[in-house]
């Protein structure tokens, strides 16, 4: 909302500066978003008029004006403005004026020649002099500006604009009155409200009114005024009053009623008579009726519109914005004045499903005052009468329900008052705030029967009148009390791993956290779904985030591959948060994983360690650290089968047989089709899944000495580590302490499909030294089995 | 005989120029070994005459004595220059830079919310997450936003054709606490919130914290006294002056827009506070009857307060990060300054 400081001044003038007012207005709600002077603090331009225009003798383009600026003589100016004529009145700056330009330098004006003809001055635009005014060419004044005058006070330029932030739920501060009451609330000053005068009715044409839209229109109030002229200017000071709101003129009528909008917060319609059919029903429009705006677009209306129509056709987008078919124009000589009320719930969401929203939409959204219609009407006839003539016929007035002005008696209990703002205010304070705020407030036994006006339509519970007195008493007379906090002992689950563990972890591994977007770019996504259907957002915000994340993989590539870029080879990256996924059996599952991605060198490249580049089993290692975390977990990798992953370098991470996790080197394929040009490991794990451990459980230490037994065992190549570990686990031996593997070896001194594997096994008992012989058993016995097992040959 | 004092020269000359342990043990073996020169002179012993035998044997054994002697000293020695010698050669440059390993770091979002909850649970709050797709009631209906309310226009929201939504705040966290749980409540929720909505001072995805508690007697002066001690604590200062305007928000009222005094200029002005002195951090008030209501909390016999705030606009301020975008380019060279 828009607010000329001098207009608001007019109804309410408190003495205060207006940095002040505004500050009041934004602790109570109104949040003063900037205010703006309307023209920049220029010096010396004065009314001037054109007495005499001459070629400029060496320039085709320039003219020698003599200019009257009611001093002794005329001054001379040469200008390249075209739209001068004898006797208008210009605005002249005269030698030594100063006029601040945008970049905050001073242009001065001084004597000069221009081609060698002298020059005392220069003629301004509204630009020039910091005004925003649409209007191109020299800034207008009016016909009887007296000669000489400082322009600044002819067209009220000493003004300010207050662009003010009003919540939906003040809807009264929607209007010049709305924000005069809220300030002579504020101030303790008294309003003067605008004098509306009721018109003589001079005509006697009547139009019938029907209403069948009950629920959305419950008054409709108009008049046919004839014989308007629609061609007279609108007059400079309403033009100014429009401008300073942000409003541009139209045609007379049009500005007449949008004045009215802003000065009283009523929006009316202004439809040409003799382009309306016979009377108008208010009512909801046939799905598929067409409608041609205003702005002359043609919408295609719902059924659930409300529409202002005669006996033929859709006159109008009710509350919103007219049609073009019935629009006033310069030969309009009969007009009907329309001014209603719409409800909010009827308009709220309408214009905007119409891709619209008007200064008329947007109060009827938020409510206008029930009070108000024919007031509005008033106002407006009474201002179209002035000045582009006519007679005024009797105001229709249509009501649907009698109580749409009734306010509800509110009971307001001190107590409660207290209870929620943790203060007591005087019940005389009580009584006064409310008294301003327009209420009637009545003692009673608890506290006090409040009833608010009609245009604090907002007010309706006793939280609402709460509010009220605490932002009018001030909230900073609300002190800031750190309450007594009952102290909350929480049961750590210690069979809870929390995030930051995995957090530690990952970080004295050496990856870095990212946060990328949620949504990401259909295409990247796709290529990592592993089947999964995109969750498409209906109203993206482009192409790039237009999906859901089925899994963190897509931000995590974008982020190595926007790194690479920028000359970063090592890249170690991770990430936790929500992904998508629809499924047939749960529907829409929303779960936390963690991922990473990791690509480059092991090391940073340094003296002391040589280079090596990252493989699978670096990632699987991290992962494994991971797991770790999940003390007491039975998890299993598997041979995996994801299509973004190498298959031969890839496996699924199970917990108790379920899938929860990938891992693995991201499919050579992919890593052009992701712009990565090189070797990127992935893994991600449902988070949930690895938060659950078992509490340690403590064994006794043996005090005996261990046994420790190598074996090189030649095997196929095909035969899996997994094998191996798995005959070891089937010959289960509770001496058997620990067992590892120390080197993998296939090439020279093997047949070309076989490998060999080493293996230390380690024994030891809690109770006993071990004998030689009894280890030597199970060794040999772990022998037969691998040889028959898995065919492995032993070398001795 | 005679030639005893001479071994006895020879001998010590020989252990004094050794210059290893195994140069001495030679010298030993030559001196005192089976075949050696002082083993040698015992043995020729039954050759003397019987009465000088035992004079003699007295001096040769003697004369071995003072060899072993000087044998163990010189061997001290030689063990001390040989440790001071492997020192010596041991010796490396400690000023070359140690084995890196590499550390990583937390995004300085992750790392703002782990110290605002570490402020939040030592006042007794406990931290709970939500769903990021939400369905329409939990994210508007019941914050008391009904359809078509205009106040669904100051979200921005990006919608599902099926009618869910993204989340626009982390308020329905608050709704989803209070139909799990009854009052007491003090509880905070982290996450991602998002907006349809990108320029220089928006993205479509970013953070919010949202707290609520709800007791027999919260009101809005207990609100105000957490707030004033979370930001002190956030920001480490003794005397952080805030001050708290009305505004509006559909499920809070009263409600309030909370600043805090600028913490880059102190109040005196500056860019960071467009020379306000103050700095909108916060959107706050009393939870309206109508949320308590519909989550089944007696707005009779509960009141509480909830408050909601910013994320990145915290990191901002804290870690002098100028551009909200730079959070999500997840760029090393910018996320590594966190470390």
């Amino acid at each position: 909302m828009k607010v000329s400081e001098q207009w608001l001044r007019e109804l309410v003038n408190p003495a205060l500066d207006i940095e002040t007012i505004a500050e009041k207005l934004t602790f109570a709600g109104v949040e003063l978003e900037g205010i703006d002077p309307v023209a920049s603090a220029f010096t010396k331009v004065v009314v001037g008029e054109i007495t005499a225009i001459e070629q400029h003798p060496d320039a085709d383009r320039l003219k020698v004006c003599q200019v009257d600026v009611a001093t002794d003589e005329t001054i001379q100016i040469v200008t390249n403005v075209t739209t001068i004529a004898v006797g208008h009145k210009v605005p002249v700056a005269l030698v030594g004026a100063r006029l601040p330009e945008a970049d905050g330098s001073i242009f001065k004006i001084k004597k000069s020649k221009l081609r060698g003809v002298l020059s005392q001055g220069m003629f301004c635009g509204a630009e020039t002099l910091g005004i925003n005014d649409n209007r191109s060419g020299l800034l207008a004044l009016p016909d009887d500006a007296t000669l000489g005058m400082d322009v600044r006070e002819v067209a009220q330029l000493d003004d300010c604009v207050l662009d003010l932030d009003v919540t939906p739920n003040r809807a009264d501060c929607l209007s010049i009155i709305g924000v005069a009451r809220e300030v002579g609330v504020l101030t303790e000053t008294d309003v003067t409200m605008p004098t509306i005068v009721t018109a003589p009715v001079e005509a006697d044409d009547l139009f019938s009114v029907s209403i069948t839209a009950t629920e959305a229109c419950q008054r409709y109030a108009g008049r046919i005024i004839k014989g308007v002229d629609n061609t007279v200017a609108t007059p400079e000071w309403m033009l100014t009053k429009l401008q300073r709101a942000g409003l541009r003129s139209l045609s007379v009528i049009v500005d007449i009623t949008n004045f009215v909008l802003i000065e009283l917060g009523q929006p009316m319609h202004a439809f040409d008579w003799d382009k309306v059919g016979d009377g108008i029903t208010v009512r909801f429009a046939e799905e598929g009726e067409k409608l041609t705006l205003l702005d002359d677009s043609m919408i295609i209306l719902k059924a659930n519109t409300t529409v202002i129509a005669d006996d033929k056709q859709v006159l109008a987008l009710a509350g919103i914005m007219g049609g073009l078919a019935s629009s006033v124009t310069n030969t309009t000589q009969d007009i009907l004045l329309e001014s209603a009320y719409f409800s909010p719930e009827a308009i709220a969401g309408k214009a905007r499903s119409y891709g619209l929203h008007t200064d008329s939409s947007h109060r009827f959204e938020r409510g206008v005052s029930a009070d108000l219609q024919v007031q509005a009407l008033e106002r407006a006839t009474q201002l179209i009468l002035e000045i582009c003539g006519g007679m005024a016929a009797p105001t229709v007035d249509q009501q649907v329900a009698n109580d749409l002005q009734y306010c509800a008696t509110i009971n307001l209990r001190k107590q409660r008052i207290s209870r929620v703002l943790g203060i007591t205010i005087d019940d005389k304070k009580v009584v006064d705030i409310l008294t301003r705020l327009g209420c009637e407030v009545i003692d009673n036994t608890e506290g006090w029967s409040v009833t608010p006006p009609v245009f604090r339509f907002d007010i309706s519970l006793e939280v609402d009148l709460i509010e009220e007195l605490a932002r009018i008493y001030g909230y900073d007379k609300i002190p800031a009390t750190l309450r007594d906090l009952k102290p909350k002992i929480v049961q750590a689950a210690e069979q809870f791993v929390p995030i930051t563990a995995f957090y530690s972890l990952l970080l004295s591994r050496d990856y870095q956290e990212i946060v990328s977007y949620s949504f990401v770019d259909e295409k990247f996504e796709s290529l990592l779904a592993n089947g999964c259907k995109p969750i498409k957002l209906a109203n993206p915000l482009s192409a790039e985030l237009a999906v859901m994340r089925s899994s963190l993989w897509a931000g995590l590539l974008k982020a190595v591959a926007y790194n690479l870029k920028r000359q970063q080879s090592r890249v170690r990256l991770f990430e936790t948060g929500l992904t998508f996924v629809n499924t047939p059996e749960e529907g829409l599952v929303q779960r936390k994983k963690i991922a990473g991605a990791i690509t480059g060198t092991i090391l940073n490249s340094q003296w002391a360690e040589p280079e090596r580049k990252i493989d699978f089993y670096d990632l699987k290692g991290d992962v494994e650290a991971l797991l770790n975390e999940a003390i007491g977990g039975n998890f299993d990798f598997v041979i995996g089968s994801h299509p973004s992953l190498h298959p031969g370098q890839s496996a699924e991470i199970h917990k108790d047989g379920k899938l929860i996790g990938h891992l693995g080197a991201l499919h050579p394929n992919l890593e052009k089709g992701l712009g990565l040009g090189r070797a990127v490991y992935v893994f991600e794990i449902d988070v949930a899944e690895i938060q659950q451990c078992s509490l340690p459980k403590c064994n006794k230490v043996s005090n005996y000495p261990s046994v420790q037994r190598d074996m090189s065992l030649q095997v196929n190549n095909t035969v899996t580590f997994a094998e191996v570990r798995s005959v070891i686990e089937k010959n289960h031996s509770d001496q058997l302490l620990d067992y590892y593997l120390f080197d993998s070896y296939s090439g020279d001194g093997l047949e070309a499909d076989k490998k060999s594997l080493a293996l230390s096994l380690i024994f030891q008992d809690v109770s006993r030294t071990l004998e030689e012989a009894e280890v030597s058993a199970w060794v040999d016995s772990l022998v037969q089995q691998f040889e028959q097992e898995i065919g492995a040959t032993f070398r001795h | 005989m005679q030639d005893l004092e001479e071994l006895k020269g020879a001998a010590e000359q020989a252990i004094a120029a050794s210059s290893s342990l195994v140069e001495l043990d030679e010298i030993r073996v030559h001196y005192l070994g089976k075949k050696g020169e002082l083993t040698a002179q015992l043995k020729q012993l039954g050759k003397l005459p019987a009465g000088e035998r035992r004079e003699a044997g007295q001096k040769i054994n003697q004369l071995k004595q003072e060899v072993n002697t000087a044998l163990g000293a010189r061997k001290e020695s030689l063990a001390e220059l040989a440790l001071k010698q492997r020192l010596e050669q041991e010796r490396i440059d400690i000023t070359l830079p140690g084995r890196r390993l590499g550390t990583g770091g937390l995004h300085p979002v992750t790392r703002t919310i782990q110290r605002i909850e570490s402020i939040f649970v030592q006042l007794g709050f406990d931290v709970a997450e939500g769903p990021e797709i939400e369905d329409d009631f939990h994210n508007f209906t019941a914050l008391n936003i009904p359809e078509h309310h205009p106040a669904r226009a100051m979200h921005d929201t990006f919608y599902f054709d099926d009618g869910s939504l993204l989340r626009t705040h982390t308020s329905p966290v608050q709704v989803r606490v209070m139909e799990d749980q009854k009052p007491p409540i003090r509880v905070i929720a982290p996450g991602r919130v998002y907006r349809c909505d990108s320029d220089i001072t928006h993205t479509p995805m970013f953070h919010q914290v949202e707290g609520l508690m709800v007791d027999k007697d919260v009101s809005f002066a207990d609100l105000k006294g957490i707030l004033d001690a979370f930001f002190k604590a956030f920001f480490e200062v003794d005397e952080l002056p805030t001050r708290f305007r009305n505004s509006f928000f559909p499920f809070t009222e009263p409600s309030a827009e909370t600043d805090i005094r600028c913490v880059h200029c102190e109040g005196k002005g500056c860019k960071v506070c467009s020379h306000t002195g103050w700095l909108e951090v916060m959107g706050c008030g009393m939870v309206h009857p109508n949320v308590l209501d519909m989550a089944n909390i007696d707005s009779e016999k509960y009141t509480g307060f909830a408050f909601g705030f910013g994320v990145e606009r915290l990191a901002m301020l804290r870690y002098g990060i100028d551009d909200l975008r730079i959070f999500f380019d997840n760029d090393l060279r910018f996320l590594r300054q966190f470390n």
